[in-house]
């Protein structure tokens, strides 16, 4: 349960509403089910009272959907952002994908998120999902009796290494405790690591055979935002799951780590959005990994403005002869 | 569809030695686009030029590979042979069969399909060619030097005498550089300063240069005709234009122990001072590390004897921006630090002197008037000892000194044992070689009178250890010759110290983007056929930032350097390379990961309109590419995370074409 209602989220959205300080008010709403709250657009006062939606559910990050709303919509908008979405934001604002001034950000504590795939493992034909203090009550079809799970069960991924930093870059921030961290985000890419590369590419061809090409992942994902998606050319010929066969599992998703490196966050929304459970963020983390160990520690959107080791050269930087030694070196 | 010709060069032996050319020629013939294939002995001589030229009327192409030599040697060669054919000449492309194949490989099969494979990537990347027309730029008559010592001030006189604007940046207070230092030079012992005094002379009053004295280049934007440049004028504390170089002010500063670096530290000046008699500009400059008003406020006293009134206390660092045309960098030489050679006891004995120390103990305006006496104590020595190559010529491995030959060491070093006969003829004199390497005109006859005239002792072999007892210095050495170890009590030794490059070099190759070798001396862009123009465009060198040079060939390589700089400045306009990059707008999102990794400041962003599908307009972010400054250099291309970014004649697909072709 999030320490902060909904209510002090959604009147502090409606009294800038009413005071015409805002236009629009980006934050989240019911879906199908109680576990699918999804990102909403909200225009009044009204709207907001019926529909806001702020739980463990609301884990949606925000961020993107700026780059949209800000070139289609004229008038300012409010946005919430969990501390974790604000790096999102912050990497955005640097890559000059977001109208800044179009934009009021306000700042939520969160309290973690609850990973829905992990509730529904257990339970099947859920109809409703009530919170607790400790965690959730899931209701389904065949039992009169709700099912219980703890909130430490049940915790979305990313949350157990959250970055339990402060928001940045904000326009307002509601007062409210914040999550602390608890695991290291990189143990499970060192696990990786230590595989032999036999086992590392069973692991990976195991995940990645499951892949269905819905794309989700590159959707939902702040860094990438290109104009045109090079998997969505035609000419490609990869552009769906029909037109290549080993694809998904060789090439896509590595591609895409690539294309997002020293851009990427770590959100985590890929792996979230995932229908196929593929633990996508690994990938991207085995790259922050890398490139903190190459050039010194740097998460992308800490510094608004800040240039990526990628784009960036100094003379102390490795050369890729010395990458190339000092990674034998290690796996040795 | 493209029709192509394919033009394989024998290069008389060099390529068909290896490569079996009617094979390559035959075996492209097929290759999709190709219409037409032949080779010849030397393709680039006249009548291979016309066989080129013949094709391309009588077949109709529209696309040239020549399969020959490297690009850097005769692309241009054949670019002009298409364009006179009425082709564009960027329609050509050059399978490098030579460097690349003939020359690195030893049988023929090998060097055959290799050069099959390269005229097969060549020809897919021809298919995709499309034809590029240059821009045009415009010239700014001015040009910088960059460092006043000979090299510069002779390349900024040539270019002054031909009319145009120079301004010489040197960051000591006085132009001269290294050879205001030296006594006499050789091979004809005139003296340096009466050679090098009058040169400085006609720079300060050539109207057409302008010296900027104690200042240093800061930063370097823009592109060849059109470099902008920021030049910090270091605050001396003293008005330039009102000092008349008196010299009270410098009598009267109670600041007497402050080390002269113009004599090496072998005497003491004070804290304000004009660094030699002859100095240009003649302006007094104030040392902010000695100075007490500077540093605690305490004295003025210049200020109250100068009655021009031209101290300034006040005085900031100035930035000065302008633009030039062309940039020469003159920036010279010092010799290394001789702080690890304690085999010979520098850094022990007073009497272990640098050669540069040497000529100052005997420049008539040095240290001790010309008198060549012990530092020590003062007294005339009678045993001198001359070591050669200290640090030149060193093992690649060894961790001090520098692999290469320092080149004046040979001759100043007769000079100075020829000179020290001469004047002091009770002085044995020993000179300890390596090798004398005497190249150049009348250098031989000069070192031969040194040893068969003046009677100096040279040795072949170097000196293993000098150890200072009492008075004298015990010098060990071995006799290759003789096959003897000597032991000789000298009063002096001399150190030839090698020559490395100035430090400000290489920060200063970073700005301008200009290559350095590992020794940090600057490359040119052909060793022997661009030898003073640096590979970056409009970018030339002058004297030893290239490499170790006596001053005959630095002044020639600074009047050549000129030279270049003339013809590039008569120019109204340039025209560019169209090989630069392009943004596709569509796909831009106006990330600026481009602009970051941009080391030529080539790319800036728009907003942009843009109307939508559904006839909305969006205003869009996206990058521009200024192709007058852009250099093609493709690292925006690489950086761009939506594929935006292309690089004209060198497309994607035009190298993943190149890549197909070579793995079919």
């Amino acid at each position: 349960m999030q320490k902060v209602t909904a209510k002090t989220l959604s009147g502090k959205a409606a009294s800038l509403l009413n005071a015409g300080e805002v236009k629009y008010v980006l934050g989240w709403k019911k879906g199908e089910f109680d576990y699918d709250i999804t990102p909403a657009l909200f225009e009044s006062a009204e709207e907001l009272e019926k529909d806001f939606v702020w739980n463990d559910f609301s884990c949606a990050n925000l961020s993107k959907y700026l780059i949209k709303y800000t070139r289609s919509l004229s008038g300012k908008i409010l946005v919430f952002l969990k501390p974790c979405d604000t790096f999102s934001f912050n990497q955005l604002l640097t890559e000059h994908r977001i109208d800044r001034q179009k934009v009021y950000a306000v700042g939520v504590p969160c309290s973690g998120m609850a990973d829905e795939k992990k509730i529904r493992e257990n339970a099947d034909g859920i109809t409703a999902i009530s919170e607790t203090e400790e965690g959730y009550l899931v209701h389904t079809l065949y039992s009169d009796a709700p099912a219980f799970i703890s909130k430490e069960e049940a915790l979305l991924e990313k949350c157990l290494s959250c970055k339990g930093w402060a928001h940045i870059a904000l326009d307002e921030q509601i007062e409210g405790e914040v999550f602390a961290p608890s695991a290291d985000r990189f143990d499970q890419v060192k696990a990786l690591e230590n595989m032999t590369p036999d086992e590392r590419y069973h692991f990976w061809q195991n995940e990645l055979s499951r892949c269905i090409r819905c794309n989700a992942c590159r959707d939902v994902c702040p860094a990438c935002t290109c104009e045109k998606c090079v998997f969505d050319n035609p000419n490609s010929g990869v552009e769906n799951k029909a037109a290549a066969n080993s694809f998904e599992e060789k090439m896509f998703h590595i591609i895409r780590a690539f294309h997002v490196a020293g851009r990427c966050t770590d959100c985590g929304e890929c792996s979230r959005v995932c229908p196929q459970k593929i633990p996508l963020h690994l990938l991207n983390r085995k790259f922050i990994n890398d490139i903190d160990s190459f050039y010194g520690e740097y998460q992308a959107g800490l510094d608004e403005g800040s240039r990526a080791p990628l784009v960036d050269y100094d003379t102390g930087d490795l050369e890729p002869s010395q990458v190339f030694d000092w990674r034998d070196g290690q796996n040795a | 569809m493209q029709r192509i010709g394919v033009f394989v060069c024998w290069c008389g032996s060099n390529i068909a030695g290896t490569v079996d050319v009617h094979a390559v020629a035959e075996a492209l013939k097929t290759e999709p686009g190709v219409v037409f294939s032949t080779d010849y002995q030397y393709m680039c001589s006249q009548a291979g030029q016309n066989i080129i030229k013949d094709a391309i009327r009588d077949y109709r192409l529209t696309g040239v590979v020549v399969c020959s030599c490297s690009p850097r040697m005769h692309e241009v060669t054949f670019r002009k042979t298409a364009s006179q054919a009425g082709l564009n000449p960027y329609m050509v492309e050059i399978a490098n069969i030579r460097e690349q194949c003939s020359w690195v490989h030893k049988d023929v099969p090998t060097g055959t399909e290799k050069a099959i494979i390269l005229g097969r990537a060549a020809v897919a990347k021809v298919n995709l060619n499309a034809p590029l027309t240059p821009g045009e730029s415009l010239v700014i008559k001015r040009a910088l030097v960059i460092g006043g010592g000979i090299a510069g001030i002779q390349t900024a006189l040539d270019i002054a005498d031909a009319g145009f604007p120079v301004d010489i940046v040197e960051k000591q207070p006085t132009i001269g550089g290294k050879m205001a230092q030296l006594d006499k030079t050789f091979p004809t012992l005139d003296c340096a300063a009466c050679i090098l005094t009058p040169k400085m002379v006609d720079a300060a009053q050539n109207e057409n240069i302008r010296i900027l004295s104690y200042s240093e280049v800061e930063k370097v934007g823009g592109f060849v005709g059109n470099f902008e440049v920021t030049i910090r004028k270091k605050a001396r504390y003293v008005k330039e234009d009102i000092c008349t170089g008196c010299g009270a002010c410098v009598e009267k500063c109670p600041m007497k122990k402050v080390p002269n670096e113009f004599n090496l530290g072998m005497d003491n000046r004070r804290a304000v001072y004009i660094p030699f008699a002859q100095a240009v500009p003649k302006v007094a400059t104030i040392d902010p590390n000695y100075c007490n008003m500077l540093k605690n406020g305490k004295c003025g006293l210049c200020a109250r004897v100068c009655t021009a009134g031209a101290i300034d206390y006040t005085q900031k660092d100035e930035l000065i921006t302008e633009k030039y045309g062309a940039i020469v960098v003159a920036t010279g030489y010092n010799p290394i630090s001789l702080d690890k050679f304690d085999e010979f006891a520098y850094n022990q004995s007073k009497d272990v002197i640098s050669s540069l120390e040497f000529e100052r103990l005997t420049n008539a305006a040095g240290p001790t008037a010309g008198k060549l006496v012990r530092p020590s104590d003062g007294k005339h020595p009678h045993t001198i000892v001359f070591v050669q190559c200290v640090g030149s010529r060193c093992d690649a491995c060894a961790e001090k000194g520098k692999e290469y030959c320092s080149k004046i060491c040979c001759m100043y070093t007769a000079k100075h044992a020829m000179l020290t006969r001469d004047k002091y003829p009770d002085t044995e004199v020993y000179v300890f070689y390596i090798d004398v390497r005497t190249p150049g005109k009348n250098f031989d006859e000069f070192y031969r009178r040194a040893v068969e005239e003046y009677g100096v002792h040279y040795v072949k072999g170097m000196v293993g250890k000098v150890s200072p007892e009492g008075d004298t210095l015990k010098v060990q050495a071995s006799d290759l010759i003789s096959g003897k170890q000597l032991h000789i009590d000298a009063d002096l030794v001399v150190l030839a110290a090698a020559i490395e490059p100035d430090a400000s070099a290489r920060p200063l190759a970073t700005m301008l983007t200009a290559s350095m070798d590992t020794n940090d001396f600057f490359t040119e862009a052909h060793p022997k056929l661009r030898p003073v123009e640096s590979p970056t465009a409009g970018v030339f060198l002058s004297g030893a930032c290239q490499g170790p040079k006596d001053i005959p060939e630095t002044v020639s390589q600074a009047g050549a350097a000129a030279s270049k700089v003339i013809g590039l400045l008569v120019k109204d306009k340039l025209t560019t390379n169209p090989c630069v990059a392009q943004s596709n707008e569509l796909m831009c999102n106006g990330c600026s990961s481009c602009e970051l990794v941009c080391p030529y400041g080539a790319i800036t962003y728009i907003d942009k309109e843009f109307r939508m599908p559904d006839r909305s307009i969006q205003i869009r972010r996206v990058a521009q590419v200024n192709p007058a400054v852009c250099q093609g250099c493709g690292a925006c291309t690489v950086a761009c995370p939506s594929g935006a970014m292309d690089l004209n004649g060198f497309k994607s697909e035009q190298i993943i074409a190149e890549v197909d072709a070579i793995c079919r």
